[in-house]
């Protein structure tokens, strides 16, 4: 999610979830019930908070409450409890929290996983959590003791007499702490005795990852589960006129043939018959509004907007007329990127099972506050009526924010009166996304005498996220998360305007792994490059210069440029390129190494150079992992990526025509992380915005062509 | 008519549609899920299982196919996650989401079977049509280099009899460093 759905306040959440796109019903619910208490483990007795569970077999279970979707929480959110929880590591299991109030993001104020915010969001609480558990742990034993709390301190899931050295374990003491007054007020460590957060810690998730029993929401297995495939309209936006399912029927091991909202859902006893029942459908589509549209018209859209001469201003510095007046040399430039699709490697997939008094929903889900309200409105039920099961996420990158796939199987379920597993197939999951927005951006810019820029003008016209998902968050014309990354811009330049032009195409579109700064990065960087070339200036130093003011920048940028060698010797026919960005509350700077061979224009990465300042560090092995993972998918997409739309229809449908980075083109990665006492920030999205531009550098370092258009086609630098 | 064969060790018997590719016989019929759907046409690799040792994408392997051979799937390759690519995996702390782990294990273990030292070039081959949308490929290429070390010494031990003598057979179906026979990896 966008950074700017962190400006969103819960009321105003409730407000436009309510009214919008999602469809919900006015009327919001949260269960006040910890859910999670039947969850744990039996032999739980001691439960002081939402988050810490223990038993008297000394097993501590943990509560986590943001969707694992590759990104580290159940390692990393295990971290920040243990810490003040003082628990033996060794022992720790997790659990993913039920829908409940108590399991709000407080950033969003609604439970969800996005915008880079678990650990930001759940430094303190957490810690609290364990805090609070141990002191409880601390008291109980000073009790069994007649001793001073003072005189104790725990360590290893025990709590230490620290004068004749007694020891006793957390199990043991967790009855009679479970009958302890909760303490609101507690004390946290100093991060001078951290032991466990700062350090590089392996996943808690990986021996189950490496033998097949991690369980995915493809994997949920109900007794008496039917599996189910929808036909979707091709045409985005069309709708079933009529439909005959007499072949379908035939097909062995269907049991149903389903109109739903979306389509027509097969219904069988396995995955295969299922989509075997869809092949033999017969559909008649009323195609709907989008039936002849084009890429071709949706970039003429774009460039309207963007030729407006009105926009909603995202940032007004200075006067951007009289700079340009001022300037002795004027570069213009127009940028474009194209709509993208996740690609998630696990398809879009929901278990529900309605019945007449409940409904369980096992889903690979980013948002489950929003599924529970989704779910309940579909089946009749009140919320609490919900239990919604998340389970691990075969990838997120923000599509499992949406409601879709739950919706699907509700409604199958429902009407099957069964539960339901609904499996997308590469090609529906490809062809029915919310894509990252097209997007089409106008620069100017005016340098003065010595090359320096004095006016910096920016027109941005793409669709707008946040009109569905949260309109109330567009103000005068203005979606914050279409602009992020671009008015932003930390040069000092003395002159700055950024606007935009709010431009629909009839494509929906969803947040994307780091959301408006995956496209607007790539603007950015690289326009500002040009500049750096147009007087002549080294483009490190030249963004050295213009961040005197931004230290944070600075830091990253001059890091990754000394490790990356900047300005020594490489390889015959190998070129740099350097970018900087901060996003999520993170900074990163990232400079490419790239050869661009002469005949084909075929671009190869070699080495990517990454330095990262996230503030303070809570596993620096995820850290480096969400670096290397976040640079990888945003080269695939400045390398390859593009969903085209004709009569309607995407025209990509699985990985031969929407391809994906694979091993032999994998440069080496190299992160290096900025010391820091910060507030702890975001780490899954970051390292995404900043590889396209650096590649896109070196592009031009080694051809002197710009590349102002992604994905990069070799044709044109050939 | 069902058809038979040898999963993980272990005479199993299908009655289904002999054109169901095996990937869904594994997971809708045997509820062996460790297997995934990625794509279902042989791009991707999350699907990939060993047939007679092979590599090899069940999305797209009618189960007829494999009626009389034998077929190892991630929940076959060790009884407890030892196999030196599961141990490998972990050490270097390989998996994100891990959706596509299963299949890019069954690759790695599938190559070292036929190559117990590979270069950089010869991992890139035979792990190229395993798709890690996480970006995992860094620690992937560390981690078969890892496995192939571990290999290294057990296959040096096997020679002494005393070792041998610890471990007792019974997995040999399920070991994937048996010398295969030549071939491409699919």
């Amino acid at each position: 999610m966008s950074s700017a759905t962190m400006k969103v306040d819960r009321r105003e959440f409730l407000q436009s979830a309510a009214a919008g796109a999602t469809g919900l019903v006015i009327g919001f619910y949260l269960p006040s019930r910890i859910e999670a208490r039947a969850a744990a483990a039996e032999a739980v007795t001691f439960a002081p908070n939402a988050w810490v569970r223990i038993g008297t077999d000394d097993t501590v279970t943990l509560v986590i409450d943001k969707s694992e979707m590759g990104q580290g929480v159940v390692t990393s959110l295990s971290m920040l409890i243990a810490e003040d929880l003082e628990c033996d590591w060794k022992k720790i299991r997790t659990v993913f929290a039920p829908a409940a109030k108590e399991y709000a993001n407080p950033v969003f104020g609604i439970q969800g996983t996005g915008g880079s915010t678990s650990v930001r969001g759940m430094w303190t609480p957490l810690r609290k959590a364990g805090a609070q558990a141990r002191e409880m742990l601390i008291a109980a034993a000073a009790e069994k003791w007649s001793v001073d709390k003072a005189v104790c301190r725990a360590e290893n899931s025990q709590v230490i007499h620290t004068q004749t050295k007694e020891r006793l374990s957390y199990g043991s003491l967790a009855e009679a702490a479970g009958k302890l007054p909760v303490p609101s007020d507690v004390k946290l460590k100093d991060p001078k005795q951290f032991r466990i957060v700062g350090k590089s810690m392996k996943r808690l998730d990986s021996a189950d990852k490496t033998c097949g029993r991690t369980e995915f929401g493809i994997d949920v297995r109900q007794p008496g589960m039917l599996h189910a495939v929808v036909a979707r309209c091709p045409v985005i936006g069309g709708k079933v006129a009529s439909f005959n399912a007499d072949k379908a029927k035939a097909v062995r091991g269907v049991k149903h043939a389903i109109q739903i909202s979306s389509g027509v859902a097969v219904v069988a006893d396995n995955t295969w018959s299922a989509m075997q029942g869809r092949n033999a459908l017969e559909i008649k589509w009323e195609e709907g509004p989008n039936a002849s549209l084009t890429s071709a018209a949706i970039r003429k859209m774009l460039e309207e907007g963007a030729s407006k001469p009105d926009a909603a201003v995202a940032r007004k510095e200075g006067d951007v007329t009289a700079g340009f007046r001022s300037a002795a040399k004027k570069i213009e430039a127009v940028y474009e990127a194209p709509f993208l699709a996740h690609a998630t490697m696990e398809p879009m997939n929901c278990v529900a099972h309605v019945r007449a008094d409940g409904c369980d929903v096992w889903a690979p889900t980013q948002f489950q506050g929003v599924n529970q309200m989704t779910a309940a409105k579909i089946a009749g039920l009140k919320p609490e009526q919900v239990n919604i099961h998340t389970t691990y996420l075969g990838g997120g990158f923000g599509r499992r924010a949406e409601q879709d796939f739950v919706v699907e199987a509700v409604e199958i379920s429902k009407a099957a009166g069964a539960p339901v597993q609904v499996t997308w197939s590469r090609e529906d999951d490809m062809q029915h996304d919310f894509y990252r927005p097209a997007s089409y951006s106008r620069f100017e810019a005016g340098l003065d005498a010595e090359g320096w820029p004095v006016a910096w003008s920016n027109r941005i016209a793409c669709p707008s996220i946040m009109s569905r998902f949260f309109p109330g968050s567009v103000k005068d014309g203005l979606d914050e998360s279409s602009v992020e990354g671009a008015a932003d811009l930390p040069y000092a330049i003395p002159n700055i305007l950024v606007d935009y032009q709010l431009t629909e195409t009839g494509i929906p579109v969803g947040f994307w792994r780091s959301v408006g700064h995956s496209q607007n990065a790539f603007f950015s960087e690289c326009f500002l490059d040009e500049l750096a070339a147009a007087s002549g200036k080294d483009p490190y130093e030249f963004r050295r210069r213009l961040l005197q003011k931004a230290p944070r920048h600075l830091g990253v940028l001059e890091l990754a440029a000394t490790k990356a060698g900047w300005g020594e010797a490489l390889p015959a026919g190998r070129y740099r390129g350097i970018a900087v960005l901060s996003s999520f509350g993170s900074y990163v700077a990232e400079v490419a190494e790239v050869s661009v061979d002469k005949k084909s224009g075929e671009v190869r990465v070699h080495r990517v150079v990454c330095a990262v300042d996230c503030g303070r560090t809570v596993n620096p092995l995820t850290i480096e992992a969400q670096m290397q993972s976040g640079i990888v998918f945003g080269l695939t997409a400045a390398l390859k990526g593009a969903i085209t739309i004709n009569k309607g229809r995407v025209e990509q449908g699985n990985f031969d025509d929407y391809q994906m980075l694979r091993m032999a083109e994998m440069p080496k990665i190299e992160v290096h992380i900025v010391p820091s006492d910060q507030p702890s920030s975001g780490i899954g999205e970051p390292g995404t915005p900043p590889i396209a531009p650096a590649v896109c550098n070196a592009i031009f370092a080694a051809t002197k062509k710009r590349v102002r258009q992604l994905p990069i086609r070799p044709e044109e630098l050939a | 008519m069902a058809i038979q064969f040898t999963l993980n060790g272990e005479a199993r018997s299908v009655d289904v549609d002999p054109q169901m590719p095996l990937l869904w016989v594994l997971r809708d019929t045997l509820n062996l899920t460790g297997t995934k759907f990625g794509c279902g046409m042989a791009l991707c690799g999350a699907c990939t299982v060993h047939i007679e040792g092979e590599a090899t994408r069940s999305c797209v392997t009618p189960v007829s196919e494999v009626a009389g051979k034998s077929v190892t799937t991630i929940e076959g390759l060790s009884a407890d996650v030892s196999h030196p690519v599961q141990k490998a995996w972990i050490e270097l702390d390989v998996p994100q989401c891990g959706y596509c782990q299963s299949g890019q294990i069954m690759s790695a273990a599938a190559l070292l079977s036929k190559k117990p030292r590979p270069t950089d070039a010869e991992i890139d081959d035979a792990m190229s049509g395993n798709i890690c949308r996480c970006g995992t490929y860094q620690r992937i290429r560390e981690a078969i280099q890892r496995a192939a070390q571990m290999h290294a010494v057990p296959a040096r031990q096997k020679a002494s009899p005393e070792k041998k003598a610890k471990k007792p057979g019974g997995t040999a179906a399920m070991m994937p460093y048996e010398p295969a026979p030549a071939g491409g990896a699919e």
